[in-house]
Order: structure tokens, then sequence, then C-alpha cells
């Protein structure tokens, strides 16, 4: 047969096209349902890295310490208890935003979502905030495609996320201090965090990142109140500094 | 012909040494730089490498009678990216850590000129088996060459094997620092660059006749 007949090779590529096309219509829509299942699970698991567990059951620990995915107005007012994790770190605006009330060993914690650009693609992660709303209790990054060994540092737990713990996130004005210097330039260690050599960039994305994202909840962060609760339970200025665990329970009944 | 004849291991074997990939051909060089900055994500592509070549040049094997020349490139560019966009999806579903330790490799393996020149050089003109075979040695000798370079470059530029110290603080304490260069892409070049002299060094018949 004459292979390099016009026809010929029109016809092999319309029909290679066509199987290959198929074929992976096929494979993507029928594993459509288990990926999107592992998504879910992992940003779960991201979520607990932010409060520094590590459990398994992924999913039966996120249940017992995340008590409420809720959405935030800008102004730092709750529009709904739950669908926060339904939206995506990227789609975080001040029209949406996601926040975490979580409940570890008692004490309330608040993980925001985050998001920003490293060298070469995304970079994300989530910060998870003392009850007091200023300090820092955990942190997880992750990136899409930074270089290993260099940028996608940022993703070792040990010698760059554990260092962001006890640090103060926020200013008494609210304003986000919590910044990523080079390395070996700390100066002030309360807000300054150890940089990635040879990761500068992606540090810097960091850096950008925790400073936008934190930045979105400033209202919320500002409003020194334990939870945010219902307007009526708690005016900004007559709330009480620390509310034990027990009565913020009760309020998210 | 048997499974294993002479020639059937030669397709398997040479490219280890005598015909490697990255250092005689001077394939696949650049995801040689990429992703040789730690040991683990060395092993992983090299791996994901010797897959997806093998099973294109199987795939590519089986057809070669039948592709139209003047398409031909188009055609083994098309088995190959389905090939992988599978690989990729049926890993996300399947073993998502994987997948998300792998995240840009896998699709790094597309542009992979070991696969072109391998389908082109190879598979076009071979039987299935030994195509296979020549997909494993190719692979395999691609990762050696990464794994080599990885083991350099993490020592040296991070002080870590697979992420774990080796040089002890020890030496730190007495004044050793990390070397930063190695952590950089050319050291990637350096290094593969002493490779391919000291192969040719060793091996004259490599070298080309003087004139």
């Amino acid at each position: 047969m004459n292979t390099n007949k016009n026809s010929y090779i029109f016809i092999y590529a319309s029909v290679m096209v066509i199987i290959v096309a198929f074929l992976l219509a096929f494979v993507s829509s029928a594993l459509k349902p288990i990926q999107q299942k592992n998504v879910e699970l992992d940003k779960k698991k991201q979520v607990l890295a932010a409060l520094n567990i590590f459990e398994k059951d992924a999913e039966a620990a996120y249940n017992t310490y995340v008590k409420a995915d809720q959405l935030l107005n800008a102004d730092g007012t709750v529009a709904a208890e739950n669908g926060g994790f339904a939206v995506e770190n990227a789609a975080v605006s001040e029209a949406q935003l996601p926040l975490y009330v979580c409940e570890v060993e008692g004490e309330t914690k608040y993980v925001l979502p985050l998001y920003g650009a490293g060298l070469w693609g995304p970079i994300w992660g989530y910060v998870a905030l003392n009850a007091d709303k200023e300090s820092i209790y955990g942190v997880y990054f992750s990136h899409s495609g930074e270089t290993p060994g260099l940028g996608a540092e940022i993703t070792n737990r040990d010698k760059f996320q554990v260092p962001f713990i006890g640090k103060k996130a926020l200013d008494a004005d609210g304003n986000v201090v919590i910044s990523v210097v080079k390395n070996g330039k700390v100066q002030n260690p309360d807000t300054e965090v150890d940089g990635i050599s040879g990761g500068t960039i992606t540090s810097q994305g960091v850096d950008a990142m925790l400073k936008s994202g934190i930045g979105l909840y400033k209202a919320f962060l500002t409003k020194k109140c334990e939870k945010a609760c219902p307007a009526a339970a708690c005016d900004s200025t007559a709330c009480p500094a620390s509310v034990p665990a027990t009565a913020i329970q009760v309020v998210n009944q | 012909m048997s499974l294993f004849s002479k020639q059937n291991m030669e397709a398997l074997k040479t490219p280890l040494g005598m015909n490697n990939p990255v250092t005689v051909q001077v394939l696949g060089i650049c995801s040689a730089l990429a992703v040789t900055a730690q040991l683990k994500p060395a092993i992983v592509m090299g791996l994901s490498v010797t897959i997806i070549v093998a099973m294109a040049n199987v795939i590519i094997s089986l057809l070669r009678n039948t592709i139209p020349n003047r398409i031909r490139i188009i055609v083994q560019l098309v088995v190959v990216a389905a090939l992988v966009t599978i690989v990729s999806e049926v890993l996300k579903a399947f073993a998502y850590d994987v997948s998300v330790e792998l995240s840009v490799y896998i699709g790094l393996i597309i542009t992979n000129c070991i696969l072109m020149g391998r389908l082109e050089a190879f598979a076009m003109g071979n039987s299935p088996w030994p195509s296979f075979l020549d997909g494993i040695g190719n692979g395999l000798g691609y990762a050696k060459i990464l794994v080599i370079v990885a083991f350099i470059r993490e020592l040296f530029g991070s002080g870590c094997l697979f992420g774990y110290q080796v040089i002890p603080q020890w030496c730190y304490d007495h004044g050793y620092i990390n070397n930063g260069l190695m952590l950089m892409l050319p050291a990637a070049l350096i290094i593969v660059g002493c490779i391919i002299w000291y192969q040719r060094a060793r091996h004259t018949e490599l070298q080309e006749e003087q004139n």
C-alpha cells in the first residue's frame, strides 16, 4: 500500500486524532470522580497541616478539628456558616472569604487560605492563627512547579514552615507584619522568617502571598472578638479578650 | 530469533554505557539539568521516562509500517502526548501523592528529546520486542546519569542525600559551607560535561577522528 498518498495521509491523521481524542475524553471523564475526591482529601490534609496535624485518616481528623468552613464578608461579618471549603484558594477575594474555624485541644484556631505567585507558577498555602488573631499557630505552603532544592523548599516543613510558628502576623493596627526576608538577614525575630537561599523569588512570592492573603481578612482579624459571632452577642468593643472554648461552641450551634 | 538474543541484549545494554542517551547521543540534556538538584525527583523522573519510552517505542513499532513517512513526527508526538496524559490522569486518580510529587515532571516527559530520538532512530525500524528493550535500556541509561548528577549536586549543594543531612554539623561549625553553585543549573551542565569528558577519555573509540 502506498502510505505516501495524500488521501491516505489525511485519513490516517483524521482516524488517529479521533481515536486519541475519544480515548483521552473517556479516560478523563471516567476518572474524574475519583480525582475529585483525591483533590478534596488533599485540601483537607493541607488545612490540617497548617494546624500541625498529620493524622493518617485525614477525613476523620478534618471532621474532628474543623468546626465550620465559614464564608466572610469583606467587613468581617459571617455571610454563610458553610461553603468555605468549596472556594478554591485562587478564587478567594473580598467577595468571598473562606474561614476555617477550628478547635485544637480546646482552643479556637482560624485557618485562612493563601494564594500567590512563585517563580514558575502558582504557590498556595494555609495559615492558622491563634484565637488572639495575631500570632501564627502553623502554616502550610505548596506549589505547582518551583525548582526542586530551591524554591520548592517552601514545602520543607522543618526548615521553612516550622519557623513561622509563634511569629506575629499582625501588629496592633492590623497591618500584616509577618515577612520572609533574605536568608540570614532576620533582624526582628518576632515577625521575620528566613527565606530560602537560591529561592529568592519564591521566597518573595511567599512574603507577598502572606501579606495580601492575610490582608484580605483585616476587618475580621482586627475585630478583637473571640469569634465572628452575631452582632448582638458580640460588640467589637464590649467583647471579652478571650472567651472559653465552650462558649464558642454554644455560639456555633 | 529468541527473546534474549545477543542482538536484543545489545539494545538493552549499550544505552547504559557506550551508547548512553545523555552522554553519547546527547539527548535529554534539558531535563537532566532541571530535575537533578535532588536525588528523589531525579530517580522518579528516570523511572517515569523509562516506562514512557518503553511503551511509546512498542506502540510506534507496532504502527511503523502504517505510518505515512511525511507525518511520522506528528504521529510520534501524538502517541507520546496521549500516553503521558493518560499516565498522568491515572496517577491522579489512583496514586494522588505520587502525582503531586511528580507535578510538572510528567508534563516535561513529553518534551524529552530521548523519546523522539528513540522513536525516530529505533522504533520506526524495529519490531516491538527489541523496541521495548531499547526503550528500557535508554530510560535506565538516562536515569543513571540523572542519579549521578543529582548525587553530586545534592551532596555538595545542600549537604543532604534524599533530603537527609549527611554532612555533619561539625563540619559547618568549622567553616564548611554548602556550594551554592551546585544548586544552580550551570552546575548540572558542568557535571554532565565532566562525565562526558571522563567517558570519552576512557573509551577512545568514542572520539572523532582528528584531521
